[in-house]
């Protein structure tokens, strides 16, 4: 480990950094541009370009603005509760693969924060983090509707986590099928290079397609986005857990909330749609060119995803609450774990025969 | 199953209204401060007093719009004309004629009541102020000049569109001056309030043609 090892981690880390600040800028613009089309709105277009840095001129309103201290919050754990959601969020990204790895020299470049050989439970793992934030931003805020969302924001997750999870375990199952069995990310997206037949990419989608549903419903609920945003229901809860946060701290639930749709569509990128994979064209095109295209790739699924998220939040209703927790624990527990033992059957049969054929 | 019919068809509908907007179909807005609506042309705007085209003032201080008045915002005194030097061709004009605009609600019944159709309405709508002063109009800023402009408020501000002052609102289109439904083939009605000059009404059988 010398000086240029250290150079390219921290290289990486800020490229995932940046990336992420960057694609959050883009991501609220295009938001509030896809539901206004949607809606039959113009939508942002006064800032910049089409309107692009309307989001930058939002985030410096909000940096010049003061941030309110109500006189019953607990200050401690209210100045650290948006700090604890914009790390986890960070984090979160971190393990995922967002371009093929290269080499400079005899040494080889992860496109990755980190290549954690336990990659996935780190993704769930910080998932639930971000839960820590909205709890404490409810308890600290020393107000009834905070706390209501707060409450709300727990018990969803929790929900939900079990779905992402055992949704997961199968897609991890199914990839050890292919590349020996891993919890790495990079591994996962590896399993999925290749094709069925010539031309249909060998994705992780088209094998455990009820896996991606289920996967993709629980994301949506996991990141409080309409239509399971009963967090932040502006029209029960005022602003849900963030209702007493201003200026800074409330932009910090902002981005934390856009970094974690920008990563979560990511893994879902990365988990069932081949993450980077895809035609590079080696040989063919300028080395340079095949360098990038898998981020490219990468980013155009990742933003596919994105597009899902933004579509059915401008066409459904919010969810009453005990829909909620009976889509989460009667319908998607129960499905991912049908699916499971499913594709475990499916899986153990192709690998060992049937049980009575030996 | 219905529940995911009835996803995917509200799925359908939105995805739908995205393509129509994208491909510029059915997207009401306009980008007001840099492109103005063509307006109905029976639009309720600013008022405005009129003139006879040889210059003379058309009101004749009668109170008519006053009474007619829901909102109780027009005030007008009227005052004998002075024998040598007549204001408008009646005995009497309105020599104090203020409309609140804060309180009037464009209803038109003051353009209604009028018997010599002296008060009209016009296209102007940008009335905004920073003063509530500046919302009473005075016989100064409704009565058009001789020359048959109108002037502007504000005329210095972006949003001035002085055209839109000489756009009459449609209410004498509706009414003959003679009080005769048939107006054909007389004097009638013109686009822009003023002195000038305009064609009679056609008949019907020229209008078809």
């Amino acid at each position: 480990m010398d000086g240029l090892d250290i150079l390219i981690v921290v290289g990486r880390v800020l490229a995932v950094f940046v990336l992420l600040l960057v694609t959050t800028i883009f991501n609220v613009w295009l938001e509030r541009k896809t539901i206004a089309d949607m809606q039959n709105r113009i939508g942002p277009d006064r800032a910049g370009p089409f309107g692009l840095l309307q989001t930058v001129a939002d985030g410096l309103k909000l940096f010049f603005k003061e941030q309110i201290n109500p006189s019953k919050v607990q200050y401690g754990m209210f100045v650290l509760a948006p700090f604890l959601a914009v790390i986890p969020a960070l984090l979160l990204f971190m393990v995922v693969p967002f371009g093929r790895p290269f080499t400079i020299g005899d040494r080889e470049v992860l496109l990755q924060g980190a290549d954690l050989n336990v990659g996935v439970l780190f993704i769930l793992a910080m998932s639930s983090l971000a839960v820590y934030a909205v709890v404490l931003a409810g308890w600290s805020s020393g107000s009834k509707y905070p706390l209501l969302g707060a409450v709300r924001a727990t018990a969803q997750a929790i929900s939900y986590e079990a779905a992402i999870g055992l949704s997961i375990v199968s897609v991890v199952m199914f990839s050890s099928t292919r590349a020996g069995g891993t919890l790495s990310l990079a591994g996962i997206v590896e399993s999925q290079a290749g094709t069925y037949l010539g031309f249909i990419p060998r994705w992780n989608l088209f094998p455990q397609v009820v896996a991606f549903v289920i996967f993709f419903l629980a994301i949506i609920a996991e990141t409080n986005r309409a239509p399971f945003d009963l967090v932040e229901a502006e029209q029960e809860l005022v602003g849900g857990f963030h209702t007493e946060y201003s200026g800074m701290r409330f932009a910090m639930y902002q981005l934390a909330e856009y970094i974690n749709i920008f990563s979560m569509s990511a893994i879902c990128a990365t988990l069932f749609l081949g993450g980077w994979n895809g035609p590079t064209f080696d040989g063919q095109v300028p080395a340079w060119i095949s360098a990038v295209l898998p981020t490219i790739w990468l980013l155009i699924k990742t933003y596919a995803v994105i597009f899902a998220f933004f579509w059915i939040r401008a066409t459904m209703p919010r969810l009453r609450y005990d829909q909620l927790m009976q889509i989460g624990w009667k319908r998607l527990i129960p499905a991912a774990l049908v699916w499971l033992i499913l594709s475990t059957v499916a899986i153990s049969v192709r690998q060992f025969g049937l049980p009575w054929s030996a | 199953m219905s529940g995911l019919g009835a996803f995917l068809r509200g799925l359908r509908v939105t995805g739908k209204v995205m393509v129509d907007t994208v491909l510029g179909d059915g997207l009401v807005t306009t980008k007001y401060p840099q492109e103005f609506r063509q307006k109905p042309q029976r639009f309720h705007g600013r008022h405005v007093l009129n003139r006879y085209p040889d210059g003379m003032e058309k009101c004749i201080g009668c109170e008519l719009c006053a009474g007619a008045c829901p909102a109780r915002c027009i005030y007008v005194r009227g005052r004998d004309n002075p024998p040598d030097q007549p204001v408008s061709p009646g005995e009497r004009y309105g020599y104090v004629y203020e409309i609140n605009m804060l309180r009037c609600i464009f209803c038109g019944l003051c353009v209604e009541a009028c018997p010599t159709e002296a008060i009209t309405m016009t296209h102007l709508f940008e009335m905004s102020t920073s003063n509530r002063r500046d919302a009473i109009y005075t016989r100064q800023e409704l009565l058009m000049r001789p020359d048959g402009s109108v002037p502007h408020m504000f005329p210095e501000d972006p949003l001035a569109q002085p055209a839109e002052l000489n756009t009459a609102d449609g209410w004498l289109r509706a009414t003959a001056p003679s009080g005769v439904a048939a107006y054909e083939g007389v004097q009638a009605w013109q686009g822009t309030p003023g002195p000038a000059s305009w064609a009679p009404e056609p008949t019907q059988d020229e209008r078809d043609a």
